[in-house]
């Protein structure tokens, strides 16, 4: 069994980053595009009601990180994320979401059409994330009716590029 | 008693088997819990006693999904029963069946029939998604419309004859439209159908009141608890074409998912008066099994 070689890893390196981004060390340098808060994908809450039920940044940086990290994990969706820059990924996701929910954010991504782009997604992996953070949000505790509020802001993502036609 | 519980038995047996999912190429599982409804009594994706828009399964549009389901109701002077499957496909096509078996216990003496006997019913059901999706466009009102059939065949003509039944087969025609409120929890579903049957088509298709077509209603309201949760009311319009008297039906509902695989709704039903036997209130119980 000694003179086996190591197999191969199934795993691709992970990723590297080749032109840091001088505003966010630790996050590849993306090509410029239009900063705009509309690239969020949809108008925030009004008010902070729905910030306050996530527990403000705190609830929503365990929430991020609780649902990417399961989706990291999650053998159906893991492979879309592999050769991503998750450290940049996991930075929008939360200014996203807490644009999204009052907190007051800005959003400095790119629209959801252009982060998507030729990932052939399908509804399934969108399910799949969602179903992730679902079980996120219960681990924050956050009660099942603003969960609900939130998953009604992102749903309609699904048809505006997210998912592939 | 003894039938249902083997008709519930047999299902526990059916939920076992489809628990043990085969591999495929297609991608697995998609939709929120609950979202796809439950079997209805015809074996159509809905609530216990109404249609939805809704594809049963929870596929998307990329994967097949189905479900077997067992249903029970005792009702104060009768037993109804049903067992069915339905497949759909790519979240778009719905095909199911379903074998419907109403007993009339003790009461089949009182009725000359004799003890147990048994209007049975066979339904084929084809579903089609038209538009909208029920829970992806909350940004919009539209909701998921789809159109349907379903062909009914009654097992016992002569009685239906002797009823003043016109006909044992008849087809049901519907537009269901059904919208998941996801910022207030809540799913509503309308359906109006055009139909001929009488008691859904067990006692027979027209009579002697009536032999058209008439538009007759059902609707369900649900409100999702909690992922796994919900509890609803629906109700469903009836015709009256034997000049027997058929009374609207009314639920109430509670359904919980134990997991993607697993469902059970318990329901109080209002069946109202069926062959002249007044007051048929009673406990409804469905176990559904799908992927």
């Amino acid at each position: 069994m000694a003179a086996l070689a190591a197999p191969a890893s199934d795993h691709p390196p992970a990723f590297k980053i080749e032109h840091p981004s001088t505003q966010y060390p630790g996050e590849e340098e993306v090509a410029d595009y239009k900063h705009d808060q509309a690239n969020a994908g949809t108008a925030p809450f009004e008010g902070d009601r729905m910030w306050k039920a996530f527990h403000e940044q705190a609830g929503v940086d365990h929430v991020v990180d609780e649902t990417v990290d399961r989706s990291l994990a999650d053998p159906r969706i893991s492979d879309i994320f592999k050769s991503h820059d998750m450290v940049r990924l996991r930075r929008t996701l939360k200014e996203q979401f807490c644009y999204i929910l009052g907190g007051g954010c800005t959003y400095s991504g790119r629209d959801m059409k252009a982060v998507h782009k030729d990932m052939g997604l399908q509804n399934t992996d969108f399910n799949a994330l969602v179903e992730h953070l679902q079980v996120a949000m219960d681990h924050e505790k956050i009660g099942f009716r603003d969960q609900n509020r939130f998953l009604a802001k992102l749903a309609p993502m699904q048809g505006t590029g997210v998912v592939e036609r | 008693m003894q039938r249902l519980r083997t008709v519930l038995v047999g299902a526990g047996m059916l939920l076992c088997a489809t628990a043990a999912r085969a591999e495929s190429d297609l991608r697995p599982s998609g939709k929120l819990l609950l979202t796809e409804g439950v079997s209805d009594i015809e074996g159509a994706a809905g609530g216990g006693i109404s249609t939805w828009a809704v594809i049963t399964g929870y596929e998307t549009r990329d994967g097949i999904g189905a479900n077997v389901h067992a249903t029970g109701i005792q009702l104060k002077d009768y037993q109804f029963r049903s067992w069915g499957a339905a497949v759909g496909f790519y979240d778009r096509l719905e095909l199911s069946y379903a074998h419907q078996a109403f007993d009339t216990q003790g009461t089949g003496l009182k009725l000359g029939l004799g003890r147990n006997f048994t209007f049975g019913q066979d339904v084929y059901g084809a579903k089609v998604k038209l538009l909208g999706d029920a829970v992806y466009t909350q940004d919009s009102w539209v909701p998921q419309v789809a159109v349907g059939a379903q062909v009914k065949r009654a097992d016992q003509g002569a009685v239906i004859g002797l009823l003043g039944g016109k006909d044992d087969t008849g087809v049901d025609w519907y537009v269901a439209a059904t919208k998941v409120y996801l910022d207030e929890s809540l799913v509503l579903s309308g359906a109006v159908r055009a139909t001929k049957a009488n008691q859904t088509g067990l006692l027979g298709f027209g009579g002697p009141n009536n032999d058209d077509y008439h538009a007759e209603f059902e609707g369900s309201a649900a409100l999702l608890l909690t992922k796994r949760f919900a509890v609803g009311a629906e109700y469903r319009t009836k015709p009256n074409n034997l000049g027997l008297k058929e009374d609207d039906w009314a639920t109430v509902f509670a359904a919980f998912a134990i997991n993607k695989t697993l469902s059970i709704t318990a329901a109080y039903v209002d069946l109202g008066e069926i062959a002249t036997f007044k007051h048929q209130n009673g406990a409804y119980l469905s176990l559904q099994a799908g992927f």
